[in-house]
């Protein structure tokens, strides 16, 4: 048997289910691994003695049945969890700890998941690069001073470090898949609706979506499949039959047809990407899959959109962060000047800067020319993919623009930050399902990511693409453990 | 119909036209919140009924309560107005101690209800009063400044109560107007069962929009919004006094600025909340966390066959099936408590009588002991009593009004006190006719003076053949055996 820690999220409940290892055993190894990478800096909160307690009690009682038996996970520190501190990154809520737990973690536990955890992201997840938050940068297990991506920067930089076994993060444009591409890890954005956003801290709640982040593809069916659920406590959660999709996982993709979208051409694009991109083409190919030529014409529009319609209802979103009722207060002599003191110093630069777009886009007198255009856009992009996907099953597109990039090098120009998100935030534009894996390195040896969109709904056939394309590429990710301390 | 109450404010030969239109807050008759299963009762321990939407903690999310939705198309139904099919929740922006959310979910561009009417009774005549709209929204909770020195207190129990904003258009022309529109809108959803209208618990309060214009003047003058008015008293007053302060500005040749002001009772004046320019950006944009709200026409038509008759329904039911007055029929229906016990006290007793009885008795008994019909003392079995004593002749109208003012005290039956005091009416002919004779007898004096031509001695003879009779006779009987005596 391999090392615990580095186990996919199959072998671990099939060593659990087999009793070869213990719920306990797994979840000290993956503490015991956690205290020798703090230089990593993917804990914000950490839940450890809590989670042996919980390990020794699935022993002592184990259900074999659940889908997730006794598994420690730690997930991004965006989720509402009963108990533990939770604080999206932020300084104003430093100090929050919820009294209720999030839709989606609590279907993780209900399949007798234990938490690890809370992991590092970007200020309420505001960042591609998780250099954004209060808790400071996380570094990329893929090389020392590498970014991990953003938002979910803490969780791709756990799952890729072998810190947990699998995750859940958020993708609002691009959060999950890109942080996957940085390293060398897989991500899925579930379509919009899927994934119950009740409990979860609300950046922009017409995009916010949770998705898993896993070493594997395999992994991240068995993660979806747990987490997707409809839920009445979320108006936008819809109510359809989801599949069993670890079951229905299969590789054969013969006679799928694949679009590639000439607009995804992008200028100034690595000559690594463009040649990760055709390999990709010829793998589907090699595995029956036909590739059409397609366009989506508003692609273009879609980075400009969503930079609109993100920050407007985030600036509306984060207005309740102000002082009154819990999380960070500076007092001040009165209301107007504590609510500026509060905001001033709880959040950081970057959400500042988005309340600020927002707050100018929805302006009176502007709502116009941004918002509404920007909604009205929206609906192009949207029917781009709608037309396309009369004529295709799926999408394959890179992930990001570039590999990971070093701390510090895109901080001081978020214009080229926000150009991360190019390949990913159409897709939660228009909804859809998007799951980025690995695909292969460049030059320096840095993981890039690949693709795959789906019809809305329609995640078991990107995760039987990926599945494919994931035997095909045969992907390594030779982490070095640089950082593990004694 | 679309007659004025002339109320006009006169100035040196001139005659000012007061336009009035009321954005009226009605409290959603609900157990529980808009958007929350938080209870909604008025006058419990504050922070007590919030829940963790109410509070906006993160992540939590609005979800609509569909019964409230129901209650706004029954009200929209009540005031005869379209039904929007499609409508949409957006978000209202500002940061305020008791708006947690930093925003008040509400209906902007795309309201629950559109145009409809409400009909006024007014002395001379019915008034049409335009609906512009009807929508849906969140109600802030409470700042309290009085409690603790030092800092403002906030009660959440309010936050996230449902409110219909019923905004008028500019079709009201004076207080009295104002007068009977609240209470005609107040009428419609008490008898809908949508809002209880209480003012005193804050169910249902107004912004008063008031412009004034030279008499025949055609176009409108700027207005200016009184916000948060709580009584129709208050209302009226903050009229007249907003009407003669902007009179005074024209008068002396100045413009009025449009703003928003708020009513001080104590000075019987307004005074500038905000101007125009410092008005706020609300920054309104579809909430994100809510689908726009569909409405199928079966629910529609579901509810309109559950709508109750309605006032003027009613009323004309009352004056074509009871022959009752327009003004007896508008004063039965204009409280659903009044109407239900004129019907219950004439289901087995006389129109006409319960009419005279409900309206003059009863309402004077409640209204000197400052009661609403529903604690009336009198019930309307016990009063429908009364009425068939009267009517079958067992006792008079006069000694009815003693029986009543006995059966106020524990809604006693009139039976019974009949019984016991032995108030039955007199109506034995042979009775009525010895203590006629009797009263003959002894006034043989005035009975010559009567048979000489003296007619009006007649009530003489009536009033003293009711003091023989102790006040028992049958008036009528004594009116008919006296005749034949005295004429015979």
């Amino acid at each position: 048997m391999s090392d615990i820690t580095s186990q996919s999220l199959f072998e671990l409940t099939s060593n659990i289910k087999e009793k070869k290892l213990s719920s306990e055993e797994i979840t000290k190894a993956f503490i015991d691994r956690a205290e020798k990478s703090k230089k990593l800096n993917v804990y914000v909160t950490d839940n450890f003695e809590k989670a042996i307690d919980q390990s020794n009690k699935f022993d002592s009682n184990p259900n074999f049945d659940l889908k997730l038996p006794g598994i420690p996970i730690a997930v991004k520190d965006l989720f509402c969890t009963n108990g533990v501190r939770t604080t999206a990154g932020s300084k104003i809520l430093n100090n929050f700890v919820p009294t209720y737990e999030s839709t989606v973690t609590q279907n993780l536990w209900s399949q007798g998941a234990i938490l690890l955890g809370k992991l590092n992201c970007d200020e309420f997840a505001m960042g591609s690069s998780n250099e954004t938050s209060f808790f400071g940068n996380v570094q990329n297990p893929v090389g020392e001073n590498l970014v991990p991506g953003g938002s979910s920067g803490g969780s791709s930089a756990a799952v890729a470090a072998n810190l947990t076994p699998v995750t859940i993060g958020t993708d609002t444009g691009g959060s999950i898949r890109q942080p996957a591409s940085f390293t060398g890890t897989v991500g899925l954005k579930p379509t919009y609706g899927s994934c119950s956003r009740y409990g979860i801290v609300a950046f922009a709640s017409s995009l916010d979506q949770a998705g898993p982040m896993t070493k594997n593809v395999r992994d991240c069916s068995m993660l979806l499949e747990v987490i997707s659920s409809f839920d009445q406590k979320d108006s936008t959660s819809i109510d359809y039959k989801r599949n069993n999709y670890s079951k229905e996982l299969s590789k054969d993709i013969k006679g799928k047809k694949i679009g590639i979208p000439k607009e995804y051409r992008v200028d100034n694009m690595p000559e690594e990407i463009e040649q990760l991109w055709k390999n990709g083409i010829s793998y589907a190919k090699d595995c029956g899959a036909e590739i059409i030529d397609i366009s989506l014409p508003h692609t273009n529009y879609a980075l400009p959109t969503y930079y609109i319609v993100a920050p407007a209802e985030a600036s509306s979103n984060l207005a309740r962060y102000d002082g009154v009722k819990y999380g960070f207060r500076s007092p001040g002599q009165n209301l107007i000047e504590m609510y500026e003191k509060t905001r001033s110093e709880g959040f950081g630069d970057e959400v500042k800067r988005r309340i600020m777009i927002g707050t100018y886009v929805l302006s009176s007198g502007y709502y116009d020319a941004y918002y509404l255009k920007a909604q009205k856009v929206r609906q192009l992009i949207k029917k781009d993919f709608d037309d396309v996907f009369s004529k295709v099953d799926a999408i394959l597109t890179p992930s990001t623009p570039s590999s990971a990039f070093k701390i510090g090098e895109k901080t001081n120009d978020p214009v080229s930050m926000y150009l991360n998100d190019i390949f990913t935030v159409p897709i939660n534009l228009a909804g859809l399902p998007g799951i980025s894996i690995p695909a292969g390195k460049d030059k320096n040896n840095y993981p890039l990511g690949l693709q795959v969109i789906g019809k809305p709904f329609d995640e078991q056939n990107i995760l039987n693409i990926s599945y494919a394309l994931e035997d095909k590429i045969n992907f390594k990710n030779d982490i070095s453990d640089w950082w593990l301390s004694e | 119909m679309s007659k004025n109450s002339e109320f006009l404010i006169e100035r040196e030969n001139k005659q000012y036209e007061v336009i009035i239109g009321l954005e009226v807050h009605a409290q959603v008759t609900s157990e529980s919140k808009l958007f929350s299963q938080s209870s909604t009762k008025f006058g419990a321990e504050p922070n007590t009924q919030v829940s963790l939407v109410d509070a906006a903690f993160p992540g939590m999310l609005p979800v609509i309560n569909e019964f409230c939705i129901e209650q706004a198309i029954k009200t929209g139904i009540g005031l005869k107005a379209k039904i929007n099919k499609k409508s949409v929740f957006d978000r209202k922006n500002y940061f305020y101690a008791d708006l947690p959310q930093g925003y008040q979910i509400s209906q902007y561009k795309y309201p629950i209800v559109g145009e409809g009417k409400v009909i006024l009774d007014m002395p001379n005549g019915q008034k049409e009063i335009g609906i512009e709209r009807l929508h849906l929204e969140q109600d802030a909770g409470k700042s309290i400044h009085d409690i603790d020195p030092n800092n403002t207190l906030v009660d959440l129990n309010r936050s996230g109560v449902a409110l219909m904003e019923i905004v008028s258009k500019p079709d009201l022309r004076s207080p009295d107007e104002v007068n009977v529109y609240i209470k005609k809108l107040r009428s419609i959803m008490r008898y809908l069962g949508t809002c209880d209208g209480n003012m005193q618990e804050g169910s249902l309060r107004a912004d008063v929009n008031v412009s004034v214009r030279l008499k025949g003047e055609t176009e409108f003058g700027t207005r200016c919004e009184i916000k948060n008015v709580n009584s129709i008293k208050f209302m009226q007053m903050a009229i007249i006094s907003e009407a003669n302060r902007q009179i005074d500005l024209l008068e002396e040749g100045k413009e009025i600025d449009q703003e928003t002001r708020l009513f001080d009772t104590k000075r019987n004046e307004t005074r500038s909340m905000r101007s125009k320019e410092d008005a706020h950006d609300y920054r309104y944009f579809p909430d994100p966390d809510l689908l726009p709200l569909e409405i199928s026409q079966e629910l529609i038509e579901k509810i309109k066959s559950d709508i109750p008759e309605l006032p003027d329904e009613k009323k004309k039911r009352f004056i074509d099936k009871f022959n009752l007055s327009p003004y007896e029929a508008t004063i039965l229906v204009s409280d659903i408590e009044t109407s239900n016990f004129f019907e219950e006290v004439i289901k087995n007793s006389d129109v006409k009588l319960a009419t005279n009885w409900i309206t003059g008795e009863l309402f004077a008994v409640l209204n000197e002991k400052n009661l609403e019909i529903s604690q009336s003392p009198v019930s309307a079995k016990n009063l429908s009593k009364l009425i068939n004593l009267i009517k079958d002749g067992t006792i008079s109208g006069k000694i009815a009004k003693t029986v009543f003012e006995q059966m106020i005290d524990g809604d006693q039956d009139p039976l019974i006190i009949v019984k016991e005091k032995g108030l039955k009416q007199e109506s034995d002919p042979k009775a009525i006719e010895e203590l006629i004779n009797k009263v003959i007898e002894n006034n043989s004096d005035k009975v010559a003076e009567y048979k000489s031509g003296k007619d009006k001695l007649f009530g003489f003879f009536v009033g003293q053949a009711m003091k023989e009779s102790k006040g028992k006779g049958n008036p009528q009987l004594i009116n008919k055996i006296l005749k034949e005596k005295l004429n015979g």
